[in-house]
């Protein structure tokens, strides 16, 4: 009865782990990042139930010290940098053009398993012992004087940076070579030319970090003096190369989560995007001038002032291709045929708090302002209205949106109309009362803090609670919905792209016949000329 | 159960209005567009919501006008936030002349305060409101920061150089002060209050309590027991540069090039001698990285600028072998 698809072409466990299908691929992705996410939740957790109290009293200094650190590496490295690309992209980029796989199956392969032994390297840190140096590993107290497994975990980021590589460079080489007859440029559905600009990203900034990891682990083994004033190194120099990639690093977080948008808006007004091209420059002018505004991480770390003054405007410059993204979207909604289902749900999320995150980038990116705000919960929450309240809740969107082309069957919508609502709330609550305290001076990773900070800690760690409800919600019915859930329909959403003109779930080749594109996505006037030819 | 629920950041330096200033213009801009966005997105969920299952949307490819207006009137607000937020930071960039100067010396987990008078302290900093205060400050381990949010100032406190911040605090009050960048296991703990107070209240807390040697007769006394004193003072045996009026001047180098004589520059050629020799001189001066400890060090800069102050024929005062017996150099 069942027809043959990528889910059943092939059984057991080595059909998955050595399998070349990107489909397949992307779903060992999708199992690993779900697994790391929870680990990262966890110690995020330690870390909100801690600071419900002013005094550090549920656990020891050291130990609040590795769960933060724990939280940011394996949140920031194993769950949101791989999340949308190595999954959804994966899962995608070739249905989208056209393709029966990606460009290079053997590396896509290989990636994951890189990706996999740079998670056991930072799991071994993490369980025997810990580190505690804050995701940003900043000299010199990470080559002098942290305590603990620095150098495992280094490993771990960089061995995990090759596969972040290898993505980048195979879905580059996709994009450019395997596009399906008549898909030009400016066909493309968004979502890969978000992917394309975050590949960009991936491949010139993952190199960096690589070498900066490197040089921490030589100065702690071998004592060379590249960062510690002691050994005539200059601690601020690992800053410069730490945030070269860093900061590229928040787009290649944050862009797929574009690319998702953009897919939702459009298909869920049942109109194709406003201002297609102002989207697709603008991915790319992210990450061009993503590559230049390092230095707003260090106003207050001795930078010379005319250095400061220029990574200023260009940092208040990389706002503006976010805003075209924003305002582009709003103006799809605007005589579209809007209908609310749970990914539009996210994607609607996904604007209101991706502006506030960009917004209070900007006081960061104000000199004077980022005197007072520098290094306080005020970054702590700006970022995670940008990671969290951007990148996760289009994650989600795309999750949910996908999920029955990816397994061929539907999730109960009441379900996830609730999780949305609850993630919405819960995040708000966690996350906006961090921006009072940080303006009132709160320092962040602070163990114990001063009492008149502690209604706002208060707020975050309920929000935190109820966040996490939101986060265990859609597990338990996405997996649910794997055995109990109605059969998808090749098309259940009424939208237009390739990847809704073949059945749910994909064959394994995708496509029978290479499909010829005479138009962009989402055209929906019945005028023109409609499907594949 | 909570009595204290703060909303806002006391302000009690002069620059903290203008550092609120441009928070304020911000949040304003922020929230309009916040706002702006969030209702539009919410009146056309509902208003152009579908109304039947084969309703499609309007085929609308975009205006080049609104591009274009959406992508200037941003960029031009966002130039002045840069240009406002820029002018904040430069006029509290560098301290005006005439300062108090205070240094201050981190390292994990407390903070080292020592006042030009002699005055020490550990984890608290007191100040006379009305009058500016620069603190020069230095690590002696990792990075820390130093951060008072009633003051709106923080300067990271890196090893191996020289931060400086400056402050003139307006009400007289207790503060915080927060060590800003993450330095380790105690991090947390290494907090401590600035306390503001009316001049003369400072100057008699400044006479008060057991002062210690002043920052400058301490570094005297290292420039003994270094025995800095037999090459760089005039003599049979001098064999490195008279610090004299070096002060400000630009300092020839072996090699060509030129150096600031500053605090830097002492520093460097402290701990680190053969980096910049002065032209016609030997790169004969051992280091001392290592056999002084941070404090000291800014102890013996705080001496050789006031040598290098003094006009160039002047003999520095007690520099001679007649100088009182060098006591133990407290730590």
């Amino acid at each position: 009865m069942e027809t043959l698809n990528y889910l059943n072409d092939g059984h057991g466990l080595a059909s998955w782990l050595l399998t070349k299908d990107h489909k397949r691929i992307a779903l060992l992705y999708l199992g690993s990042i779900t697994a790391f996410f929870a680990i990262g939740g966890f110690f995020a957790m330690l870390v909100r139930l801690e600071l419900l109290t002013p005094a550090g009293d549920l656990l020891a200094s050291e130990t609040y010290n590795k769960m933060f650190t724990m939280h940011g590496v394996v949140m920031v490295f194993f769950f949101l940098i791989p999340s949308i690309p190595a999954t959804l992209g994966n899962f995608l980029i070739p249905i989208m053009i056209g393709a029966k796989d990606l460009a290079f199956p053997r590396i896509n392969l290989l990636s994951w398993y890189i990706y996999m032994l740079g998670g056991i390297f930072t799991m071994v840190a993490a369980l025997s012992g810990g580190v505690d140096t804050g995701w940003t590993f900043y000299t010199p107290y990470s080559t002098a004087a942290a305590n603990s497994h620095v150098i495992t975990a280094a490993l771990g980021v960089f061995i995990t940076g090759f596969s972040s590589i290898l993505t980048g460079l195979n879905f580059i080489v996709t994009i450019h070579r395997m596009r399906a007859p008549g898909l030009t440029w400016f066909r493309l559905p968004l979502f890969v030319w978000a992917h394309y600009a975050t590949s960009l990203i991936m491949i010139l900034g993952t190199p960096v970090i690589a070498i900066t990891v490197l040089m921490v682990a030589a100065e702690r083994v071998l004592h060379l003096g590249i960062f510690d004033p002691a050994l005539g190194g200059d601690p601020v120099l690992f800053q410069h190369l730490f945030w070269f990639y860093s900061h590229p690093a928040v787009y290649i977080m944050i862009l797929p989560a574009m690319g998702v948008i953009s897919e939702i808006v459009q298909a869920f007004s049942r109109k194709n995007i406003f201002g297609y091209s102002f989207i697709a420059f603008s991915s790319l002018a992210i990450a061009v001038i993503g590559f230049l505004v390092w230095g707003h991480h260090l106003f207050v770390a001795g930078q010379s002032v005319y250095a400061g003054m220029l990574f200023s405007i260009l940092s208040f410059m990389v706002a503006i291709p976010s805003a075209i993204k924003v305002f582009n979207w709003t103006a799809t909604m605007y005589k579209g045929s809007v209908w609310l289902q749970s990914p539009m749900l996210y994607a609607i999320g996904f604007v209101g708090l991706f502006t506030i995150g960009g917004l209070t980038g900007l006081f960061l990116a104000a000199m004077g302002l980022d005197i007072h705000v520098h290094d306080t919960y005020f970054v702590v929450a700006h970022f995670h209205y940008i990671m969290v309240g951007g990148a996760i809740m289009g994650y989600l969107g795309g999750l949910h949106y996908w999920w029955p082309k990816i397994t061929g069957k539907m999730y109960p919508e009441p379900w996830a109309k609730l999780a949305a609502a609850i993630v919405f709330v819960g995040f708000n609550l966690t996350f906006f009362p961090q921006f009072v305290a940080g303006y009132l001076g709160m320092p962040r990773r602070y163990h114990a803090y001063p009492p008149e900070f502690q209604v706002w800690n208060v707020l975050s760690s309920a929000g935190a609670s109820i966040l996490a409800v939101g986060y265990v919600l859609p597990l338990i019915y996405l997996i649910h919905s794997l055995f109990y859930g109605a059969r998808a329909a090749t098309d259940p959403w009424g939208a237009k792209g390739l990847e809704w003109e073949i059945p749910s779930p994909p064959p394994t080749e995708n496509f029978e016949i290479t499909p010829i594109i005479t138009h962009g996505t989402h055209q929906y006037e019945p005028s023109k000329e409609v499907g594949i030819a | 159960m909570f009595t204290n629920f703060p909303f806002f950041p006391q302000a009690a330096s002069a620059q903290a209005s203008q550092i609120d200033a441009v928070f304020f213009f911000m949040l304003a801009v922020s929230g309009f567009f916040s706002v702006l966005i969030a209702a539009l997105v919410v009146i056309f969920a509902f208003k152009y919501r579908r109304r039947h299952d084969d309703e499609i949307g309007e085929a609308i490819h975009g205006a080049l006008a609104l591009e274009l207006l959406w992508m200037f009137i941003p960029f031009g607000i966002t130039m002045v936030m840069f240009a406002w937020g820029a002018k904040v930071f430069f006029d509290l960039y560098r301290p005006p002349a005439g300062a108090m100067e205070i240094f201050v010396v981190g390292k994990q987990w407390m903070w080292k305060v020592q006042h030009m008078d002699g005055q020490r302290e550990i984890n608290e900093l007191h100040v006379p409101v009305g009058r500016t205060v620069k603190l020069i400050m230095g690590s002696e381990d990792v990075i820390h920061s130093f951060y008072i949010p009633a003051f709106r100032v923080k300067a990271d406190v890196i090893p191996g150089r020289y931060n400086t911040l400056w402050f003139e605090a307006t009400k007289p009050g207790t503060y915080h002060l927060f060590c800003a960048e993450y330095c380790g296991t105690k991090h947390s703990g290494m907090i401590g209050w600035v306390t503001a107070m009316e001049p003369a209240a400072f100057e008699a807390w400044l006479s008060g309590g057991r002062a210690e040697d002043s920052p400058v007769a301490a570094g005297q006394k290292l420039f003994q027991d270094l025995v800095c004193v037999t090459c760089h003072t005039p003599g049979a045996q001098a064999r490195g540069p008279i610090l004299t009026g070096l002060w400000g001047k630009q300092i020839e180098l072996q090699g060509g090039g030129k150096v600031t004589f500053d605090e830097a520059y002492i520093r460097e050629s402290i701990v680190n001698p053969q980096a910049k020799i002065v032209a016609g001189f030997q790169p004969i001066m051992p280091t001392f990285q290592g056999l002084v400890t941070e404090e000291q060090l800014l102890q013996l800069i705080a001496y050789v600028r006031s040598v290098a102050q003094q006009p160039a024929e002047a003999a520095p005062a007690g520099a001679g072998g007649a100088a009182a017996p060098a006591p133990e150099i407290k730590r």
